[in-house]
C-alpha cells in the first residue's frame, strides 16, 4: 500500500557571516521573523538518519544573483541524502529547472513565476515531464473568510482563489500541489484542514499541506481531516525534541499507512 | 572491481544514481557515447519523462544497437530504473503507441487502480513483494518499502519475468528479470537503506 509521506521543509537564507554571505538554515513565522537554525546540509543528514520520506529545500532570498548559492546546496545535499527532494525558489524558467534537476533535485516548486507566467507549468511539464513540476501555493485566509493566493514571499496578494489555482495548475501539467497556509507558517497551531481538504477533493495529484504543525496530532489531522497525501513541516522539525521517527509512531497508531523503517 | 556506466541520453538526473553506486562503492563513469559501452562490466539505465522521448533519444544517439550489442549479445548485467526499465518493454501506449527495446514480452499501459480515489502519478514509498530466492533483493527484509513516481507500468504477459510487485489498487510491476537484465519501476537510488542495498546486490550479481 502507498505510504502518507513527511516531509521536512529547509528554508534558506544568504545571511553574512565571519564576513561571508552563506547558506542558512531557517525558520519563520507567517513569512516574516526569521531565526537562524544552522547548516542546510547537516540538517538534511540528520533528516535521512531520521528516515524522512522527502525533503523540500526553499531558498528564501533566491534571485538571479545568488542562484548559485543554491546550487551548491543542492549538489551537496545529493551527494549524502538518499531520497526523493524537492528545491524552490526564485524559479522563472524551464533553464532554471534544468540547471536544478542537472545538480541532483528530482522536484522543482515554482509559485511566483507559475502566477506570473502560467505558462511555464506548461512548458517545464512537457519539458521535463510532470513528476518534476511541483505547484506551490501560498494562500492567506481574509477578514471575511475568503482565501487568496500570495506571491513573492507572502507580499503581494493575487485575487486567485487557491483551490481553482490549483485546479488550473493541474489541467497545466503540474504533477503535485505543495499549499502552504501564510497565517500558520511558525506558529504550531495546527494545518489548515479545511482549504487542504478542498484542494484534496478537487485535484487528482498528490497534495502535500504545510503551515502550523505543532504537535504530532497536527500531521494526523492533515491526513485524517485535511486528506492530505504527505504533509511538511519546518519549525516542528528543527527546534523540538520531537522528530520523524516519534511523529511517525503516531501517525502510525492512527491507522495512517506510513512507512516505519528506512 | 567491475566498472559501471550509466547511460545518459538526455532524460533526467543522473547525479543521484551516480552518487548511489558511489556510496556503495563501484568505479562509476557517464557515458554519453554508445562506444563507451565497451569500456563497462554492467551497466544502469536510468531514465524520468516521457517514454516516446526516451525512444528518440536513445535512438538519435545510437545506443540502441550499442544495448543490443551490450546487453543482448555479451550479457553484461543491465539494470534499468523507472522509464529506464519501462523501454525494455516491447512498446508503450503513453500518448502515441511506440515501440521499445522489446527485451520483455509486456507492455507499458497506464495506472489504472480500481480505487478511483488513487492518485495519478503514484508518488511516494510502497510495500513491494518480492521472489524470495531473489538475488537482488538479498538481505532485505520482507515487504521493504521503495520510493515510486510513474504514471505508467509494465505489464508483462510472462509471470515468471516479474521479480516484485507492488500494490496500487490492483497488482503493479515492481520489478523485473530476465537473463541478464533486471529492472526496477521504483528508484533505488531514492529509497535510502534498502535502496543501497539492491545497487549493492546489482553490483555482486553474477547472472
Amino acid at each position: 500500500m502507498l505510504k502518507r509521506r513527511l516531509i521536512p521543509k529547509l528554508q534558506i537564507r544568504n545571511l553574512p557571516f565571519g564576513g561571508v554571505t552563506r547558506p542558512v538554515l531557517v525558520t519563520t513565522r507567517q513569512f516574516g521573523d526569521f531565526v537562524e537554525i544552522g547548516d542546510p546540509v547537516s540538517q538534511a543528514r540528520i533528516y535521512e538518519a531520521q528516515a524522512a520520506d522527502e525533503l523540500i529545500i526553499v531558498d528564501l532570498d533566491a534571485s538571479a544573483d545568488n542562484r548559485m548559492t543554491l546550487v551548491d546546496v543542492v549538489k551537496k545535499a545529493s551527494a549524502v541524502i538518499f531520497m526523493p527532494f524537492t528545491v524552490g525558489g526564485g524559479v522563472r524558467s524551464v533553464a532554471d529547472f534544468v540547471t536544478l534537476l542537472s545538480n541532483g533535485a528530482d522536484k522543482v516548486s515554482i509559485n511566483t513565476a507559475a502566477v506570473e507566467t502560467p505558462k511555464l507549468i506548461d512548458e517545464a511539464s512537457a519539458a521535463l515531464g510532470a513528476q518534476c513540476v511541483v505547484l506551490s501555493i501560498d494562500y492567506r485566509r481574509t477578514a471575511d473568510g475568503l482565501y487568496r493566493v500570495w506571491t513573492r514571499g507572502g507580499r503581494v496578494e493575487t485575487g486567485l482563489d487557491p483551490v481553482a489555482w490549483a485546479v488550473e495548475g493541474e489541467s497545466r501539467g503540474a504533477g503535485e500541489i505543495l499549499l502552504t497556509s501564510i497565517d500558520r507558517d511558525g506558529s504550531r497551531s495546527g494545518i489548515d484542514v479545511e482549504l487542504t481538504r478542498q484542494v484534496a477533493e478537487r485535484v487528482s495529484i498528490p497534495v502535500i499541506t504545510s503551515g502550523g504543525c505543532g504537535l504530532a496530532s497536527h500531521f494526523v489531522a492533515g491526513f485524517l481531516q485535511g486528506g492530505a497525501d504527505a504533509v511538511s513541516a519546518g519549525t516542528y522539525f528543527c527546534f523540538k525534541d520531537e522528530n520523524t521517527m516519534q511523529v511517525r509512531s503516531h501517525i502510525k497508531n492512527a491507522g495512517i499507512p506510513i512507512r516505519l523503517h528506512r | 572491481m567491475d566498472v559501471i556506466g550509466i547511460i545518459d541520453y538526455g532524460m533526467g538526473n543522473l547525479l543521484s544514481v551516480f552518487h548511489a553506486l558511489e556510496r556503495v562503492g563501484s568505479d562509476v563513469r557517464i557515458c554519453r557515447k554508445p562506444s563507451e559501452l565497451a569500456e563497462v562490466e554492467r551497466i544502469v539505465l536510468p531514465g524520468v519523462g516521457a517514454f516516446g522521448d526516451c525512444m528518440a533519444n536513445l535512438t538519435q544517439r545510437g545506443f540502441v544497437d550499442a544495448l543490443h550489442e551490450a546487453v543482448i549479445r555479451q550479457k553484461k548485467p543491465i539494470l534499468g530504473i523507472c522509464l529506464g526499465m519501462q523501454a525494455m518493454a516491447r512498446r508503450s501506449y503513453e500518448g502515441a503507441e511506440c515501440p521499445g527495446l522489446g527485451w520483455f514480452n509486456a507492455d507499458v499501459v497506464r495506472l489504472k487502480p480500481r480505487d478511483l480515489s488513487l492518485r495519478i502519478p503514484q508518488v511516494g514509498w510502497n510495500d513491494v513483494t518480492f521472489r524470495p530466492d531473489s538475488p537482488l533483493f538479498a538481505g532485505i527484509p520482507a515487504k521493504p518499502d521503495f520510493y515510486f513516481v510513474h504514471s505508467f507500468q509494465m505489464q508483462c504477459e510472462d509471470p515468471d519475468q516479474v521479480e516484485a510487485s507492488c500494490d496500487y489498487g490492483g497488482p503493479v510491476t515492481a520489478a523485473v528479470r530476465k537473463d541478464n537484465i533486471f529492472a526496477t519501476q521504483f528508484h533505488p537510488e531514492k529509497s535510502q537503506d534498502y535502496g543501497l542495498r539492491l545497487l549493492e546486490n546489482f553490483l555482486k550479481w553474477c547472472p
